[in-house]
C-alpha cells in the first residue's frame, strides 16, 4: 500500500467533465422556474476527466484493506469471503432496473426470490418468517424490539417498557432498545463469561418487555443456561431476543427457534457473505416465531422493500452451499477460531478458558514488556493491533468486549486456510516477543502501512470535517 | 470429505487443527451445547449447486419481472449510471473492507466519505455531514430524533402533508415507538401550508418541522419564511430534499433550514427494486454533536501527513450504549462511495445538464398528456422539475393496465380523488428519450375511458 494524497476535489480544473449525456432535444430552460426557487450559486463539486476520476478512486482503493487483500480477523464482523457470483447475481439487469412501486404483476420474479429466501432463512433459524425491511444488524434489532413492544401492547400489557441487555452485549443491543423506547437494565456476566441466572431471576417482573441476547455471546461462549433463561423470561411474560451477529457458528448446529427465541435478526453482511462495502451496505432481516407473524408487516422502518440487491447475494451464497454446505461453515469457523485460540494461549491472557465457538477474547499480552521500557509504559492491545498492520493482516477488534481492559477480540472464519492461520499465529508470537524485549517497535507501529498513526485529539478538536474547511 | 470452493480445509488440515485444539472430531467442538438443541438431521434445503446452476435460477426468476420504462418517481428515480460507477466500486479494497477502525490501512474509505461529507455539504449548504444514514425515510427519522435531543423535553414533531408517503411512514412508525407525537402541516393548493404550521406551532411542545423541497406532487415548495416561524418557535427546521434537484434549486442553508435530509438515490444509483439506496444526513455546525451515525475528519499523522479518521465518536453507540444520539452502525458506505464518484462524473455542469433535460422531457410529456383530453392540471401555475400531478378523468386501473401492456410504469395513482378524477404522478429523467414519451403518449391515447 502506497500514500496517495489527493482528494477529488485537488484535481479540478475548470471546464473538465466526465459524464455523457445525450443532446437536449426538449428545450428547457431551467430560468423558467421563479428565482427565488433556484439556488444563487452552482454547486462546489470537482471537475475532471474521467482518466482523473478513475485514477483517483483506484488510489484510494490502494490505501484499503479488505477481505480479498488478506486475513481480516475482526471479532463480531465475520469477515468471511464474499463470493464473486454474488455480486454477477445482484447486477443483473432483469432486478436492477425494477422500480419499487411497479405492480407486483411485473415483479414476479423478485417476490418469488423474496419467499425463497425468507424460506430458506426460516429454515436455518427455526422462526416462521421474515421481514427484510432493515437495511443492517442495528436497524434489526430496532425493528425487532418494536416487534416486542407491538405484542405487549396488543395484549393490553403496557407497563412492560424495560428490557434486559447483558453486560458483554454489542453496544447496539442497548442504543436500539433506546431508540425504541425501552429503558435498559443490565445483567451481569459470571467469571465464567456467562449470564448470571441468579442475577437475572432477580431482574425478572411485569415490567420486563424481554431480553436481547448473543448466543454464542461476544466472548464466543454459547450460553448453554439457555434453556433456563428461556424459561425464566417467558414465565415472566417477557419475550426473548436473539442477536443474530454471531449466528454463525451455529449454521447447521443449533436453530435461535429451539431454543426458545421469539425474534431474532441476522445480519446477512456477515453469516451469508454479503460484502460490508466499508461499513454497508448490510441487510438485518428479522424473524419472528408464529405466534408474533401478525406483528411484521406493521413494522414500516425503511421507505421500500429493504435492501433487496443485498438480499440476491444472500440467496445467492445459500443456493451454491446448500445444505450439505451450510453446517461446514458453522464448524470450519468454530474449528479456526479454537485452532487460533489453542495456538496463542502461551503468549496472550486467555481470561476464560473453555471452548469457544466462532470467536474468542484475550486480555492483552502476557508479558508487555514494560520491565524493558525506558519509560515503563508496555505494550497495550492498541499496539498489538497496530504492529499486526505491518505484516499485512487486518488487526482483531480491540477494547471491546467491555468485560476486560485489554480485550483483544479474534474470529477468523471458515474461508481461511490452516497455512494462513499459522502465519497469523507466527506474526502474533513474533510481536509477543518484540513486546517482551522492546515494546517501543509495538508502540510506534505501524512502519509499513500508507501512514503512521493518526492525531485522534486534534481530530475532534479542530474538526475539520469538509473540503470547504481546508481552503 | 468433499471440498467446496469457499472452504480451503482438506482432511489433513481439519485433522491437525482437532489435534491442536484437543477434541476428536468437529461435532465435539459443540459438546457445550445442551444435546437438546444440537440439529442431528440436514436443512430442508436443496442441494449444493454449481455457478452456473445458480446463474440459471436467478436468470429465470429475471424472466418472470417484465422490463418496463420507468415514467414513476415518487422517491425513486431512474437516472442513468456513469460506467466507471460500478467498475470502480465493485473494487475488492473498497467491497470487502468493513468499517474503517484502523485508520492506517482504511484512508480509502476514509478519504472518499471526507469527499462525500463535503458534496453533500455543497449541494445542502450545511455545514456538517454525516457519512451516511440507511435511506432518506430513515435520515427524515433520524431527524426527528435529533430534535427531540437538541429541544429537550418537547415531545411533538411536525410533518408536511406533502412529504413522500413513504417518508412519513417510516418516521410516524419511528414515532409511535419513542414516544412521539406526530403533528401535520396541512396542504394547500399542493404545498405545505404556512398558516397551518403556525397554527400548529402556537399549540407549542414543537421539537422539529420537516418540510419537502420538492414535495410528493413534484412541486417545488415556496418555503419563504418557514425558517423564521419555526425559530421562533424554538424548534429545528428540518428539509427533505432530492438532492440532484439540489444542484439546481435553492438550497435548505438557503431556505434557513437547520438540517437537511434526503435520499442519494437520485445520484445515479439503480432503482434496483427499492436497494440498496443512501439516506444523507447534514446539519448547521451548532448541532454537530447530536448528528447521528460515522463521521471522519482530517488531521494529519506522527509524520505530518494529512490523513482522516473517524472523529468526534463520543456521540455513538459503542461508546455510549442507551444513551447514545442513534443506534446506527453499520450504514451504506458503499452508496456513499457510489454517489461521491456520480458528483465527482457529473461536476457542476452535469448536473445542470441532467436537470436541464429532466426538466424539460417533464413539461414536454404533461402538454402532449394535456393534449389528450384525458386530464386536467391538478395544481395549475405550480413550478415543477422532473415530476408532476395530473388529474385523470380515466379511472387508474384502466389506464395502468393500458400501460402495463404498453412496456410502461406511469401515471402512478397518489389515492387521491377531486370530484370524479384521480391524482396520478409522472416523472421524466434524462433517461427517457423523445420517442419513449411520444410512444407512452400514443398508448394514453388510445385508452377508451
Amino acid at each position: 500500500m502506497k500514500y496517495y494524497d489527493k482528494l477529488i476535489f485537488e484535481l479540478s480544473k475548470e471546464s473538465r467533465t466526465a459524464f455523457s449525456l445525450p443532446e437536449d432535444k426538449f428545450g428547457g430552460n431551467l430560468s423558467d422556474i421563479p428565482s427565488d426557487l433556484r439556488r444563487k450559486e452552482g454547486p462546489l463539486l470537482p471537475e475532471v476527466s474521467e482518466v482523473d476520476v478513475v485514477r483517483h478512486y483506484t488510489n484510494l482503493s490502494q490505501m484499503n484493506f479488505g477481505v480479498d487483500t488478506g486475513f481480516y480477523p475482526l471479532g463480531s464482523c465475520t469477515m468471511k469471503y464474499n463470493p464473486k457470483i454474488n455480486e454477477q447475481v445482484s447486477s443483473m439487469p432483469a432486478f436492477a432496473r425494477l422500480h419499487p412501486l411497479q405492480p407486483e404483476c411485473s415483479v414476479k420474479g423478485a417476490l418469488e426470490m423474496v419467499d425463497a429466501l425468507d424460506g430458506a432463512l426460516a429454515e436455518i433459524t427455526g422462526m416462521k418468517h421474515f421481514t427484510f425491511l432493515p437495511c443492517a444488524g442495528a436497524h434489526g434489532e430496532l425493528t425487532g424490539l418494536m416487534i416486542m413492544r407491538q405484542y405487549h401492547m396488543a395484549r393490553h400489557d403496557e407497563g412492560r417498557v424495560k428490557v434486559i441487555v447483558p453486560d458483554s452485549a454489542h453496544g447496539t443491543n442497548p442504543a436500539s432498545a433506546a431508540v425504541a423506547g425501552l429503558q435498559v437494565v443490565t445483567v451481569k456476566s459470571k467469571e465464567n463469561g456467562l449470564i448470571d441466572v441468579e442475577a437475572l431471576r432477580d431482574l425478572l417482573g411485569d415490567d420486563i418487555a424481554g431480553i436481547m441476547m448473543t448466543n454464542p455471546n461476544t466472548l464466543g461462549l454459547f450460553e448453554k443456561d439457555i434453556k433456563e433463561i428461556a424459561s425464566l423470561v417467558h414465565g415472566c411474560g417477557g419475550l426473548l431476543y436473539y442477536d443474530g451477529a454471531n449466528m454463525n457458528p451455529l449454521l447447521g448446529m443449533v436453530r435461535p427457534g429451539d431454543m426458545g427465541f421469539d425474534i431474532m435478526h441476522l445480519n446477512l453482511h456477515k453469516t451469508f457473505s454479503t460484502p460490508h462495502g466499508g461499513g454497508g451496505p448490510g441487510s438485518g432481516p428479522v424473524g419472528v416465531a408464529e405466534h408474533l407473524v401478525q406483528f411484521l408487516p406493521t413494522t414500516k422502518v425503511s421507505g421500500f422493500h429493504g435492501n433487496f440487491a443485498v438480499m440476491m447475494r444472500a440467496y445467492a451464497y445459500i443456493l451454491m452451499l446448500g445444505k450439505e454446505n451450510l453446517p461446514l461453515a458453522g464448524q470450519y469457523a468454530t474449528l479456526s477460531a479454537n485452532y487460533i485460540k489453542e495456538s496463542l494461549r502461551d503468549a496472550y491472557k486467555l481470561p476464560i478458558d473453555s471452548i469457544c465457538k466462532h470467536e474468542f477474547v484475550f486480555d492483552g499480552l502476557i508479558d508487555d514488556g514494560s520491565a524493558h521500557a525506558p519509560d515503563g509504559v508496555g505494550a497495550t492491545t492498541l499496539d498489538v493491533a497496530k504492529r499486526l498492520l505491518d505484516f499485512s493482516f487486518h488487526a482483531p477488534t480491540i477494547y471491546f468486549p467491555l468485560l476486560f481492559h485489554q480485550a483483544l477480540m479474534i474470529e477468523p472464519t471458515e474461508t481461511e486456510s490452516v497455512e494462513t492461520m499459522d502465519s497469523f499465529i507466527d506474526v502474533m508470537h513474533r510481536i509477543a516477543q518484540e513486546a517482551s524485549e522492546d515494546p517501543m517497535i509495538l508502540r510506534s507501529a505501524p512502519h509499513n502501512a500508507p501512514i503512521t498513526r493518526p492525531d485522534e485529539t486534534t481530530a475532534a478538536r479542530n474538526p475539520v470535517l469538509k473540503y470547504q474547511d481546508t481552503i | 470429505m468433499s471440498t467446496f470452493p469457499y472452504f480451503p480445509h482438506t482432511e489433513e488440515d481439519v485433522r491437525r487443527m482437532l489435534e491442536k485444539v484437543g477434541v476428536g472430531d468437529l461435532t465435539s467442538l459443540y459438546g457445550d451445547v445442551p444435546a437438546e438443541f444440537l440439529r442431528t438431521q440436514p436443512y430442508d434445503l436443496p442441494s449444493a449447486k454449481s455457478e452456473e446452476e445458480v446463474l440459471s435460477i436467478f436468470e429465470d426468476l429475471g424472466k418472470k419481472n417484465v422490463p418496463l420504462k420507468v415514467f414513476v418517481g415518487q422517491g425513486s428515480y431512474d437516472h442513468y449510471t456513469p460506467s466507471v460507477i460500478p467498475y470502480l466500486t465493485q473494487r475488492s479494497e473498497f467491497l470487502t473492507a468493513y468499517t474503517p477502525y484502523q485508520a492506517e490501512i482504511s484512508q480509502g474509505t476514509l478519504r472518499y466519505i471526507f469527499e462525500y461529507q463535503s458534496m453533500i455539504c455543497s449541494l445542502t449548504g450545511m455545514d456538517v455531514s454525516n457519512a451516511s444514514m440507511y435511506d432518506g425515510p430513515t435520515a427524515a427519522a433520524e431527524a426527528m430524533m435529533m430534535g427531540l435531543a437538541c429541544t429537550r423535553k418537547k415531545t411533538r414533531v411536525l410533518l408536511s402533508r406533502t412529504l413522500l408517503p413513504h417518508v412519513t411512514a417510516v418516521v410516524e412508525n419511528y414515532a409511535r415507538f419513542h414516544g412521539v407525537a406526530i403533528g401535520y402541516v396541512e396542504c394547500e393548493d399542493g404545498v405545505s401550508s404556512i398558516q397551518s404550521m403556525k397554527d400548529e406551532l402556537a399549540v407549542g411542545d414543537v421539537a422539529a418541522v420537516i418540510l419537502p423541497s420538492v414535495n410528493r406532487f413534484g412541486i417545488i415548495e415556496d418555503l419563504e419564511g418557514f425558517a423564521d416561524a419555526i425559530h421562533e418557535a424554538k424548534a429545528l427546521a428540518v428539509q427533505y430534499c432530492d438532492p440532484s434537484a439540489l444542484a439546481v434549486l435553492r438550497s435548505p442553508a438557503e431556505w434557513g433550514m437547520d438540517v437537511a435530509v434526503g435520499d442519494g438515490q437520485p445520484l445515479g444509483i439503480p432503482l434496483s427494486w427499492g436497494g440498496p439506496y443512501v439516506g444523507f444526513m447534514a446539519c448547521r455546525k451548532d448541532y454537530v454533536r447530536k448528528l447521528p451515525g460515522r463521521i471522519v475528519g482530517q488531521t494529519t499523522d506522527k509524520e505530518g501527513r494529512r490523513c482522516f479518521v473517524l472523529t468526534l465518536q463520543a456521540r455513538e453507540q459503542h461508546i455510549r450504549r442507551e444513551k447514545a444520539t442513534s443506534n446506527i452502525c453499520s450504514n451504506e458506505s458503499l452508496m456513499a462511495l457510489w454517489v461521491t464518484i456520480y458528483l465527482s462524473v457529473m461536476g457542476p455542469e452535469g448536473m445542470r445538464k441532467v436537470n436541464t433535460l429532466s426538466y424539460g422531457g417533464a413539461h414536454c410529456l404533461k402538454d402532449k398528456l394535456l393534449c389528450t383530453g384525458l386530464f386536467e392540471e391538478a395544481f395549475p401555475g405550480k413550478p415543477f422539475l422532473k415530476e408532476f400531478t395530473l388529474l385523470s378523468k380515466v379511472p387508474s386501473e384502466t389506464l395502468q393496465k393500458a400501460l402495463l401492456e404498453g412496456g410502461f410504469f406511469a401515471a402512478l395513482p397518489l389515492g387521491i380523488k377531486v370530484g370524479d378524477k384521480e391524482m396520478v404522478s409522472f416523472t421524466v429523467t434524462e433517461r427517457r428519450t423523445g420517442e419513449e414519451i411520444d410512444s407512452l403518449v400514443e398508448v394514453i391515447k388510445n385508452v377508451k375511458p
